[in-house]
């Protein structure tokens, strides 16, 4: 089952680097993180590599193989061919530090920015009740391991360095759906900051978000549409708005 | 050259953004103090998202006849009533208002018809008892204290203009050493893994919150930031550690393919029907039932498979006994030559559950396992073996504060602490232990903080710090710490793993001290940035401390009890209940002291039948009833 | 590379060569939609500006992706161009669309004199007949008008269209030919929020397709009880057409998703599972309705232009 991998690693830092050739051993079963580490004990002592659980579980070992944006921990080396010559680089859409690590401080902004859930004031705890069909949606959500795969892939912001700012990324927008449609979320603002605050209308809707996350949440499908079709609810929809003047009610039909 | 360095003043620094670091520092922010939170790996990618079955809490929405009395029973039998009492106690008592302030933090855990956090049965467990969600329920916990503490800065950002005023995580850092000035802790002080450069914290309260010592050993479920950094630290502030011999070897991990091996099977697994088997394809658990657990557990298949239907009447399968036993269990089945070509037992949950329920009830086992292995657990067994999971030593300290015995300003929770779990942890346990005793640890380290206040940080205590950091670069032609760190795995994985002998045990010793020896001359390629040669220096120095403790209680222990088994002593001995062993470190090599370990008050005592606890206790102990 | 400017002092761009990218993979990709290569001048060459902005990993290649990333939106491209300008002919050709019982989706329901009798989906020639220049105006234009609507901002064929004829981008971790990305904040995007009223449109023209589809079990002498190739035709055009319309993410909304606690809506929530079981399949519906209404209308045109003949099983 041994047999002889040709990888080519990107090394560098933030001002320069290049695409390096290592020849290394590899069984089928193993995955390229497993690759990596040989590669690091045997051959580049001071190859950096950001990885932790390597068992798809913490989404630390993020990182581009063969362009697509994949958890090394979980790319079986088997995928590729005897011939394949297998690309490593960075994720492309963040600084890059070091070889393969870059800086993902971006998200962990973009998570300050998203307000926090608010329990109900006067629910003391352990009185919460609350039935699995309503948890079910947000806890879909609440698989994800901040890989930050989907933010990588974005077009928005890997294509267009400017749009940072305004744009908090699929990631966020699956947060911001989580706690919408939480059954005991009392902030009630959160349509429609997702679309003046966290730019959910900069989303084309081009589903890479979807395609790269390696716990199959389906953040287009499940997130991000319904969470446009609801700012329609309270934006654009002059029906509903009459609707909801008249009624005065919220969340219902 | 102290003048450069980074410096931060805060009233505690968290060494650990786990479970139990989080929780400590939410504690402490609402007390009004200012956190600093140091972790090795990125924000929430701390070891606690791989626990999967669920958070032990007897909040009895499941079997309504479960109580703190009840949870309490079961962690003392589940450790060989070599807990401490009271850490067992507490945890008991606030693990369900635990849970629940999650909930208001917004977690969602799975729920049952009537709406209440629905919970599981697991091993050990008299009732069900682990709320959850799926098998992630340790991603739920850590992403719900880790948007605690966003939502936190965001009250602080709106109040003072910026999130980072009270609390602040200091990520990819490693902390090499623990400042003391005149006996108390002065601070703490390290380097960013980024670029090398290095950090002083200044504060008088440190609580350490760094999780296991698994990478220790060859083969581990554990992440490579389990190498006993927070163990080493406290020891060599002159802290002790508490029964290091007690090391938990899941029993289902995974033994092949390559690319999952060390990797959790969860104990759900088993919950949920899977059946243990060997070569032969006997189901091999029914022989290896012992005497405690008679009344418990089922002697035949029949019995067994009726239990998952009817568990009023039915004794549980043996495949839930506690992990200790299922381990020691699997490891004499490979030795005897009835396990798989790869060192294991076959893990079946395929004959008995649809392929459909699997996916529902084990969801990220299923996708673990066919992701990254191409192994389908819905048609085919796995083949699983012991592997390192937990350390049930760590630091000695008092149960209610949380502050380690030996220095002032020191605290310690979750995995790195000792006491709590005895000889063996329950499943399920860990993650109530992270929230009761990290809040603890933040309360006690208030309460520290208020009534001592700043203890200035002397430049040569920085210095020396400075000068340990800088070493590994100043020699050349030194050993290799990745070669150094393999030869260290061998040792503990044959001399100091799952069974032990004396002759091994001195053998190991011998040679953890000649490695020790050798580290001292470590060099390293690279420079200072993100250099993991540089940084595994540092950890190699941490897991040789732990070893060297390890390989010492387990030698003085001359009795097989939870997770220390000696062949050349198999039986438990109540004598041995009786001590701990506490090492401490007096910079050179670690000794070990026997103590005597507190008894159980009355009423503690007085929870028990009698009869049970006269399998643990010697007759002197059962005829005082108790200390009190 | 000619003319393009180095993004930057320190970087510059080395040649395709070392690159894992096949140029010759993506000509007739290019040819048909000039926007892609670097020297379109629609390409981002901007330094500092997408992958290759300051401070991210110095690489050269637009993509380093190996598989054939441009297939999908090469034929997406390609077939949903051929709809157009077949359906662009067909709403001008103003003739052909009906042949007893059967009447093409294009032009129902019936809005001219043509099917004025026969049709089951007449309703009128409430437009009369339009002329502009002294031409006549298609009634398939006013019919055509709303499945367009629906379509165009359908969630689905949006990422399709999006992907295959803007590039924005043509595929996942390939960079987007654009220098400017505004998304679906301005106009004329920003409509794309109208979709539900679309889709509410749209369900009324099902049902005018579904009268038809029922129409067709007749003969050509307008007696029930008969069934054609046609039937099944139109049967299956209304049919794929109901399953793309209550697939749709929008209706998926209205049944129950916008609802925020569904164990006070019980039969609302089975609706909604039940949606996002089709709803999973929407992109299947999407091509399979298209390519049905196509078809129907070709089928049609044959019957009527008497091409072919509509057989009857009895």
């Amino acid at each position: 089952m041994a047999r002889t991998l040709k990888l080519r690693i990107w090394r560098g830092n933030d001002e320069d680097g290049a695409l390096q050739d290592v020849t290394v051993e590899g069984n089928n079963g193993e995955v390229v993180l497993d690759i990596i580490h040989r590669v690091q004990a045997t051959q580049m002592g001071d190859l950096a590599v950001r990885w932790n659980c390597k068992a798809g579980k913490c989404g630390s070992c993020s990182m581009e193989i063969n362009g697509k944006p994949r958890l090394a921990c979980m790319t079986q080396i088997s995928a590729y061919g005897d011939d394949e010559v297998i690309t490593i680089t960075p994720l492309r859409a963040f600084p890059v530090i070091k070889d393969l690590v870059t800086d993902v401080s971006f998200n962990y902004k973009k998570a300050l920015e998203v307000r926090a859930y608010e329990h109900p004031v006067d629910l003391k705890p352990g009185e919460a009740r609350m039935e699995q069909v309503d948890v079910e949606r947000s806890q879909e959500f609440r698989k994800c391991i901040e890989c930050f795969l989907c933010q990588d892939t974005c077009h928005v912001i890997r294509d267009h360095e400017e749009n940072k700012k305004s744009f908090a990324g699929p990631r966020f927008f699956i947060r911001i759906a989580e706690l919408d449609m939480h059954p005991l979320d009392t902030l009630r603002n959160r349509k429609q900051t997702a679309q003046s605050e966290h730019g959910l209308g900069m989303c084309n809707i081009t589903k890479c978000c979807t395609e790269v996350c390696p716990e199959h949440i389906r953040i287009t499908d499940n997130a991000i549409i319904p969470m446009k079709e609801r700012v329609v609810d309270v934006k654009y929809d002059p029906l509903r708005w009459l609707g909801s003047v008249i009624r005065k009610r919220d969340g219902i039909l | 050259m102290t003048a450069n360095i980074e410096r931060h003043k805060y009233d505690i620094v968290v060494i650990g953004a786990g479970g139990a670091g989080l929780r400590a520092a939410v504690e402490a922010r609402e007390a009004g103090l200012t956190v600093a939170i140091v972790c090795k790996s990125l924000f929430g990618k701390a070891h606690t998202v791989m626990a999967e079955g669920g958070a032990a809490a007897s909040m009895g929405n499941v079997n309504d006849k479960d109580n703190w009395m009840v949870h309490f029973r079961d962690t003392m039998r589940g450790g060989k009533f070599l807990n401490h009492y009271r850490m067992a106690e507490l945890h008991a008592k606030e693990a369900p208002d635990r849970i629940w302030e999650l909930e208001t933090w917004g977690a969602l855990f799975d729920r049952t018809k009537e709406g209440k956090i629905s919970q599981r049965n697991f091993g050990g467990h008299e009732y069900p008892r682990l709320a959850h969600v799926g098998d992630r329920t340790g991603l739920e916990l850590i992403r719900t204290m880790q948007q605690r503490i966003v939502a936190l800065q965001q009250i602080d950002a709106r109040e003072t203009g910026s999130p980072e005023t009270n609390i602040r995580v200091f990520a990819e850092v490693t902390i090499t050493e623990i400042l003391n000035e005149n006996g108390k802790v002065a601070g703490a002080y390290g380097y960013r893994r980024e670029n090398g450069a290095e950090v002083l914290f200044e504060a008088p309260a440190v609580v350490i919150a760094t999780g296991g010592v698994g990478k220790t050993f060859k083969i581990t479920s554990n992440s490579w930031e389990g190498t006993g950094d927070g163990h080493a630290l406290a020891l060599k502030a002159g802290a002790n550690l508490v029964d290091m011999e007690f090391l938990q070897f899941h029993p289902t991990g995974m033994v092949w393919p390559l690319s999952v091996k060390g990797i959790l099977v969860t104990e759900s697994v088993r919950g949920e029907g899977g059946i243990l088997t060997n070569s032969l394809g006997e189901r091999f658990m029914f022989k290896y039932i012992p005497d405690v657990f008679k009344n418990q557990y089922a002697d035949n298949e029949a019995e067994a498979d009726r239990w998952y239907i009817d568990q009023d009447n039915n004794r549980r399968p043996p495949e839930l006994l506690p992990r200790d036993e299922v381990a020691r269990a699997i490891n004499s089945e490979v030795k005897a030559g009835r396990g798989t070509e790869h060192g294991g037992v076959f893990l079946d949950v395929s004959k008995r559950l649809s392929a459909e329920i699997i996916k529902k009830r084990l969801p990220s086992m299923w996708h673990q396992f066919y992701e990254l292995a191409g192994v389908d657990i819905t048609k085919e067994a796995m083949e699983v073996g012991p592997t390192c999971h937990y350390v049930m030593g760590g630091v000695e300290v008092n149960p209610d504060t949380a502050a380690a015995v030996g220095v002032e300003g020191l605290f310690a929770a979750g995995e790195v602490a000792g006491g709590m779990h005895g000889s063996n942890r329950l499943g399920g346990n860990s993650l109530t232990d992270l929230l009761v005793f990290g809040r603890r640890a933040g309360m006690g380290a208030v309460a520290y903080v208020k009534s001592h206040g700043v203890n200035p940080v002397s430049d040569s205590t920085i210095e020396k710090a400075a000068t340990r950091i800088a070493a590994p670069f100043t020699r050349e032609g030194g050993e290799n710490a990745y070669s150094l760190h393999q030869e260290l795995q061998e040792i503990t994985h044959n001399l100091v793993g799952i069974i032990r002998t004396r002759v091994e045990l001195m053998e190991a010793i011998e040679k953890i001290a000649d490695i020790r020896q050798r580290s001292a001359n470590i060099s390293v390629t690279g420079d200072r940035m993100f250099n993991p040669g540089f940084h595994l220096a540092f950890d190699l120095d941490n897991m040789l401390l732990v070893a060297e403790s390890t390989a010492k209680s387990a030698l003085l222990r001359e009795e097989s009890r939870g997770g220390h088994t000696r062949d050349d002593f198999p039986g438990m001995n109540p004598t041995w209940r009786q001590v701990n062993h506490i090492s401490s470190f007096d910079g050179a090599n670690v000794n070990i002291k026997v103590q005597a370990l507190p008894a159980l008050p009355k009423e503690l005592f007085d929870l028990f039948d009698v009869h049970e606890l006269e399998k643990y206790m010697t007759p002197q102990e059962i005829a005082k009833g108790g200390s009190n | 590379m000619g003319s393009n400017p180095t993004p930057s002092a320190r970087f510059t761009r080395p040649s395709w060569a070392c690159v894992r990218f096949h140029p010759w993979k993506v000509v007739p990709y290019l040819a048909l939609t000039g926007l892609w290569h670097e020297t379109s001048p629609m390409a981002i060459d901007t330094p500092g500006n997408g992958v290759f902005s300051e401070g991210r990993a110095k690489l050269s290649a637009r993509t380093l992706r190996t598989d054939k990333w441009w297939l999908t939106p090469f034929v997406t491209f390609v077939v949903l161009f051929s709809f157009i300008v077949y359906a662009t002919f067909r709403a001008f050709e103003n003739g052909k669309y009906f042949a007893q019982p059967l009447i093409s989706p294009f032009y129902s329901p019936c809005l001219s004199t043509d099917c004025v009798k026969d049709s089951p989906s007449f309703v009128g020639t409430i437009f009369g007949t339009y002329h502009i220049f002294g031409m006549t105006v298609s009634p398939s234009l006013f019919i055509l008008i709303f499945p367009l609507a629906f379509r165009l901002t359908c969630y689905y064929y949006r990422k399709a269209y999006y992907r295959s004829f803007w590039m924005s981008p043509p595929a996942c971790a390939v960079a987007e030919p654009h220098a400017k990305y505004t998304g679906e904040t301005r106009a004329p995007l920003i409509l794309q929020n109208g979709h539900r009223y679309a889709f509410y449109a749209g369900l009324v023209l099902n049902v005018f397709l579904s009268i038809d589809a029922i129409g067709a079990f007749r003969n050509e002498k307008g007696q029930w009880g008969h069934m054609s190739i046609g039937t099944l035709v139109l049967l299956a055009n209304a049919t794929f057409l109901w399953l793309y319309s209550l697939s749709c993410h929008t209706c998926r909304h209205t049944i129950g998703g916008r609802l925020r606690n569904f164990s006070k809506h019980p039969v609302r929530y089975k609706l909604w599972t039940w949606v996002s079981v089709l709803n999973h399949k929407h992109q299947n519906f999407a091509w399979i309705s298209l390519f049905g209404v196509a078809l129907a209308d070709l089928y049609v045109r044959q019957v009527s232009g008497h091409s072919i003949r509509n057989l009857y099983f009895f």
